[in-house]
């Protein structure tokens, strides 16, 4: 008999002896839910998109993440990332900076033009979406997108909402405003300017729509009772901000008080800075550590010269100057009149105490609950009217540009069941991937990658944007910081490190499986997956 | 225009931030990826071997041997000593190897792959090399006559030693390679001083760096990128070469057969196990220490440490443990981001350990590597 090189005996392969039925425990691939993704109020997959960004498969990734979030060049620039906090890289080195590559993949995709994929057949199905604000673009898309029609009506003479009337363009520039909504639009959504609602029902009824989503926004200032002298100057954040769009600057003089903690207190007293004031100072009844305001948005005011006066309430406005009341926080934190009074001096006085809502709409429409100054809705969006659902600002929730995208997702899946008689089911939810679950040796050591900042003079005399974005290279860096919890990448570990031979390597793309007929349960792929993706589960006796 | 990304290709593996250390990565070329990723790899040790679950013998002779067949692009012939290797890999008939694989005795595995190197080149068969591997037992004990003759010929075999750090299948007895305090059948855990006693240990590494063969590196089993470099620069060399690596017993060590892995990884990262190379009786390179763990990480793993924790702690032995991974960690440079001034271990007297300062240590005389042409 022909034997192979150096063999001389007769042998019979191991492949006989089928060590699998020593097995106790066998390990199972799993998904588990990121932390990114979870903490994501517009449900983004970021996983996913990160990980067409490693390769540099940009189109795969912004197309990936406009599933999901029709603006991500606006979202890469406004949302507070709430991703980023939740982030497991946080307790290896830093969080990923996963907002910054949001923003590179939305501005890519503007400079090369990319279009938003076709919207499915028509259904022959009409939807009234009432605000172009963040969250009526949003639901409008993913409606669209569904092959319904849609129409946006928007009382104002550009569409955008807050994030062109509110938020300052040192944060948003406004041609990336207009780019990303004129793309949307593209998709033949109807959108009609100038046009206010004033009973949402009688405009189905005449209209003939099948279903509508509210989204006016609360863009009224919350007015509080301050004597005020003849002369004095008080205006309100919302119309000073709206202002800004107009072609005549605000005039607030050198000196200006913004009364409020929140983050429009903070666009206020920047945009005041910016105007010119040599003064800006912010006037809040309670400590930095209980402002709702994010840190961000603070440490950017405190950067550019915005001074703080904090446990301080405005008692009356003078012509020049501001009469002042020192707080004390009690024992349950509430602030507390000290009647310890001061002056401060001050042009004006901008008022940025919250934001209301007009619902004069909803008045005809039976069903619909109204409570603190915002409509209630189920967890499907929908009003106690049926067929009338709506989100954003308007209803209970965090106001931000990520809330009311995801508002708009959430609420165009349950519209879209229920025009066709059913009711939104979303898949079962996978368990958190926990820092816990990964073997981050196998990372490296890799420190977020830092965006550039204009420089302090242009930011406090210019409205030019203040936070750079990342270029290519930095941003696939940031990409490849990822670390994947809780799903595959595709690292070949468990195919490497199993004494067994008992893992089966797939096509690319199909990952991996187990062989059980000869794996031994021994656990050391699930110990050394970097990302957690494999669990052991007891065999059943 | 964007430019395609040019960094898969330009960047070392290091700036790979997501599974850097990992068997693969999908963003390299695959000629840079490890041979464990690669789905043709040769599984020298085949499925169905009876090795314990969780072994990291197993695990290390297919690391070893198939880097060893690519490297020769599958000319290559194994000799194997008596041990765990050798009984659960080929019960006769059956057998796991798919290398020309001979087994002849113990403790005469160099002294075989010698007469394997001798006949090929007689027969002129300078294409087919040699690998000859065993457990500790048969190379720092029973087969070191044969192993210390094979580096002084210079026999061109590489000699790859998988460290359990004991006899296993025959039911976890001492070997040299053993380690202070470690409980096995006969160093039980009783009296002043349980498990084996602390000594001068049989550094293999060590001694065949003495014998300054062309090439000698220690690995373990947690580092597969640099196992596998190992190996292949091993092949690229004639002569006798060593390659010493770590390989956690889960049966004979007491832990879980999961930990395999993070055992070995923890001995490195704890100074225990020096990751080092040398060629030519001088030591070249050293592995840092990336994440610098206590001696107590590792031992708590392992029941073979557990008399020093437990109802009847032994902090003080686990000092002296600490002591000698701290004083691995100064010969060998290894917790030094800075380029190691000493690569040479060097002759310290560990009673006077504690009062020599570090600056002093590196100034003694490099005892047991001054060679002609070897030390500086």
């Amino acid at each position: 008999m022909e034997k192979p090189f150096a063999i001389t005996l007769d042998i019979e392969s191991s492949l006989a002896n089928k060590t699998g039925t020593w097995r106790v425990e066998r390990p199972v691939y799993v998904d588990r839910m990121p932390p990114c993704n979870d903490a994501c109020p517009a449900g983004e997959n970021i996983q996913q998109w990160l990980y067409h960004a490693e390769e540099g498969a940009y189109r795969a990734a912004w197309e990936t993440l406009v599933a999901d979030n029709p603006m991500p060049a606006i979202m890469g620039r406004v949302c507070y990332h709430p991703c980023e906090t939740a982030c497991n890289r946080a307790q290896l080195d830093e969080s990923v900076g996963i907002n910054a590559v949001e923003r590179f993949l939305g501005d890519h995709a503007i400079a090369q033009g990319w279009d938003l994929p076709p919207p499915a057949p028509a259904t022959g199905r009409r939807v009234l979406v009432v605000g172009a604000g963040p969250a009526g673009l949003s639901v409008a898309y993913q409606l669209r997108r569904l092959g319904h029609a849609v129409t946006i009506r928007e009382k104002a003479s550009k569409p955008g909402g807050m994030m062109r009337f509110g938020i300052p363009k040192y944060r948003l520039p406004r041609d990336v405003v207009d780019a990303e909504i004129e793309r949307l639009l593209a998709l033949g959504i109807d959108l009609e300017l100038g046009s206010a609602v004033s009973d949402v029902g009688a405009v189905m009824r005449a209209d003939g729509y099948d279903a509508s989503f509210l989204a006016v926004g609360a863009e009224i200032s919350k007015r509080t009772y301050l004597p005020a002298g003849d002369s004095a100057r008080v205006v309100d954040a919302v119309s000073l901000l709206r202002s800004m769009e107009g072609e005549q600057a605000p005039l607030l003089g050198r000196r200006v008080a913004v009364y409020g903690g929140g983050d429009t207190a903070m666009d206020a007293a920047r945009t005041a800075r910016r105007l010119g004031a040599t003064d800006a100072v912010v006037v809040y009844r309670r400590t930095r550590d209980r402002m709702p305001a994010h840190d961000i948005e603070v440490e950017e005011a405190l950067e550019e010269g915005v001074a703080m006066k904090w446990l301080s309430t405005v008692k009356s406005v003078g012509n020049d100057r501001l009469v002042i009341e020192k707080m004390q926080l009690d024992e349950a934190g509430f602030p507390q009149p000290t009647g310890e009074l001061e002056e401060l001096a001050a042009d004006s006085l901008v008022l940025a105490l919250g934001q209301e809502s007009d619902l004069s709409l909803v008045d005809g429409s039976d069903g619909i609950v109204v409570a603190d100054g915002v409509v209630q809705v189920g967890s499907d969006m929908m009003t106690g009217c049926p067929g009338i659902f709506a989100g954003g600002d308007m209803v209970p929730a965090e106001r931000t540009v990520t809330t009311a995208i995801g508002h708009g997702k959430r609420a165009a899946r349950n519209i879209d069941a229920w025009l066709r008689g059913g009711s939104y089911e979303s898949g079962p939810r996978h368990e958190l991937a926990n820092f816990s679950g990964l073997n981050t040796w196998y990372y490296a050591d890799a420190p977020k990658t830092v965006q550039p900042h204009l420089e302090l003079a242009r930011r406090v005399s210019t409205f030019d944007e203040v936070t750079g974005g990342l270029d290519e290279s930095t941003a696939l860096f940031e990409a490849r910081r990822c670390l994947s919890c809780g799903n595959c990448f595709s690292c070949d570990n468990c195919f490497g490190v199993c004494p067994d031979n008992a893992v089966i390597k797939l096509e690319p793309g199909r990952n991996y499986a187990f062989d059980y007929d000869y794996c031994k349960g021994c656990g050391i792929c699930a110990a050394e997956c970097p990302c957690g993706a494999i669990v052991m589960v007891p065999e059943r006796t | 225009m964007m430019q395609t990304p040019q960094r898969p290709h330009d960047e070392p593996v290091k700036f790979y931030q997501t599974g850097s250390f990992a068997a693969g990565n999908r963003l390299l070329p695959a000629e840079l990826r490890t041979v464990q990723s690669d789905a043709q790899r040769n599984n020298s040790l085949n499925s169905g071997h009876r090795a314990c679950q969780g072994c990291g013998e197993a695990l290390g002779a297919r690391y070893a041997l198939d880097a060893a067949m690519r490297a020769t692009e599958g000319r290559m012939v194994a000799v194997n000593a008596t041990g765990c290797l050798e009984v659960f890999s080929t019960p006769y008939p059956e057998s796991s190897w798919r290398v020309p694989w001979l087994h002849s005795l113990f403790g005469n595995a160099p002294a075989v792959a010698t007469g394997v190197a001798a006949a090929l080149k007689v027969k002129g068969r300078s294409d087919v090399r040699v690998v000859a591997q065993a457990g500790d037992g048969g190379t720092v004990d029973i087969g070191f006559g044969c192993l210390s003759g094979m580096f002084e010929r210079n026999d061109d075999v590489l000699f790859v030693c998988y460290d359990n750090e004991g006899y296993m299948n025959t039911g976890v007895q001492r070997s040299g390679a053993t380690p202070a305090a470690a409980r096995t059948a006969t160093t039980e855990a009783v009296g002043d001083e349980p498990g084996n006693r602390f000594g001068q240990g049989k550094n293999l590494p060590l001694l065949a760096v003495a014998h300054e063969i062309p090439y000698v590196a220690t690995a373990t089993v947690a580092d597969l990128h640099d196992l596998e470099r190992k190996v292949q620069r091993a092949m690229a060399v004639h002569g006798a070469r060593y390659i010493h690596v770590l390989v956690p017993c889960p049966l004979g060590w007491g832990a879980a057969s999961r930990d395999t892995i993070r055992i070995a990884r923890l001995a490195q990262e704890s100074g225990l196990f020096p990751v080092f190379e040398a060629e030519h009786g001088r030591i070249t390179a050293v592995s840092k220490i990336r994440h610098r763990v206590s001696v107590d990480e590792y031992l708590r793993l392992q029941s073979r440490f557990g008399h020093l924790f437990g109802a009847s702690p032994r902090p003080d032995i686990v000092q002296r443990i600490q002591a000698d991974a701290d004083r691995n960690i100064r010969r060998f440079g290894l917790d030094d981001a800075d380029d190691p001034a000493l690569v040479e271990p060097v002759s310290d007297d560990a009673a006077s350990e504690d009062a020599v300062s570090e600056d002093a240590v590196s100034e003694e005389p490099h005892v047991v590597l001054a060679g002609p042409g070897g030390g500086s």
